[in-house]
């Protein structure tokens, strides 16, 4: 999907929220100059796309109660990768799973998972039986554990 | 927070409809009305316990770069390196971590290449080496911040 300096325009119109009110879409074409079907239109083909990965609630964990923000960092062989991250995925409390570059020699994790929960020991616990159920206790892995939050805002698109 | 605004929450991480009146559909199947709707979420949003409602992009389609970083800043040094770091626009979030690599915030940019220099700024900034660890594949996980 190839976008247009109008497209942007509508991007840069929601994203730091769509208008709480009963014809939300007609409100964003009135301050870009579309009518509401175009916008209906528009924003569907981005969905379907790909360029919109979701929509809807975007929660603050921290304030729900979710205080433990672990990183799991996994140092995965190669060829166990694939298999190791869609296992991890499935996890029920595992909210994100990525592969990332190494950074070698310091940084040898190439697999990263988010638990949010409500206590670190809890976490940590979570994380012990996992390693267990999945039979990963021979990969090397870290719990990073967050501590202040520094800054947290959406990334921001032109 | 109560049952309702529970299950808002539940229920709306995802799919969104895209229609007239989206709100009146969601509340419907909610089995509450589209005002009651409006008014939870524009509480939920005063408290922040939701940072925002709607899209979630995927920055790499929109022409963009992403990345997480990771520094290993020393505690005496930490808060002066946080500050300098948080100065750049394009840092998007930024968490102390108890790790040797103790800084770990992601880099939303214009465009891909602009990531490797921002990198390269901030190292000139700060005196501190950073580790770009861009991602390579995401697992999917789905939807399930329960509440």
């Amino acid at each position: 999907m190839v976008l247009s300096e109008q497209d942007y325009q509508l991007i840069a119109a929601i994203q730091s929220g769509l208008p709480l009110v009963s014809h939300p879409y007609a409100e964003v074409g009135e301050r870009i100059g579309w009518s509401e079907a175009q916008v209906v239109a528009r924003i569907g083909e981005m969905q379907q796309s790909g360029i919109i990965k979701r929509f809807g609630v975007i929660v603050r964990h921290h304030e729900l109660g979710y205080t433990a923000n672990a990183m799991v960092v996994w140092d995965v062989p190669d060829p166990r990768l694939d298999e190791v991250g869609e296992a991890l995925a499935e996890q029920a409390c595992v909210t994100l799973c990525y592969q990332r570059a190494r950074r070698l020699p310091e940084w040898p994790y190439n697999l990263f998972s988010m638990i949010h929960g409500r206590s670190q020991a809890r976490v940590t616990a979570q994380v012990e039986q996992m390693v267990e159920r999945l039979g990963l206790s021979k990969i090397p892995h870290e719990i990073l554990f967050s501590g202040q939050r520094f800054k947290q805002r959406g990334a921001r698109y032109q | 927070m109560d049952d309702i605004d529970r299950s808002i929450i539940n229920n709306l991480q995802g799919g969104f409809p895209i229609c007239e009146h989206p709100y009146a559909v969601v509340a419907e199947q909610l089995g509450i009305n589209e005002s009651d709707l409006l008014q939870r979420l524009q509480q939920m949003l005063e408290k922040k316990q939701l940072s925002r409602f709607g899209p979630m992009y995927h920055a790499e389609r929109l022409g963009g770069g992403l990345s997480l970083c990771a520094m290993r800043i020393p505690e005496a040094d930490f808060e002066r390196v946080a500050e300098q770091v948080n100065a750049f626009s394009e840092v998007a979030h930024n968490y102390a971590r108890d790790h040797e690599f103790s800084m770990w915030f992601v880099l939303g940019t214009e465009t891909p290449e602009r990531v490797e220099a921002a990198c390269r700024e901030i190292e000139a900034v700060t005196g501190y080496p950073v580790y770009n660890m861009p991602k390579k594949q995401e697992f999917f996980v789905g939807l399930k911040f329960e509440v």
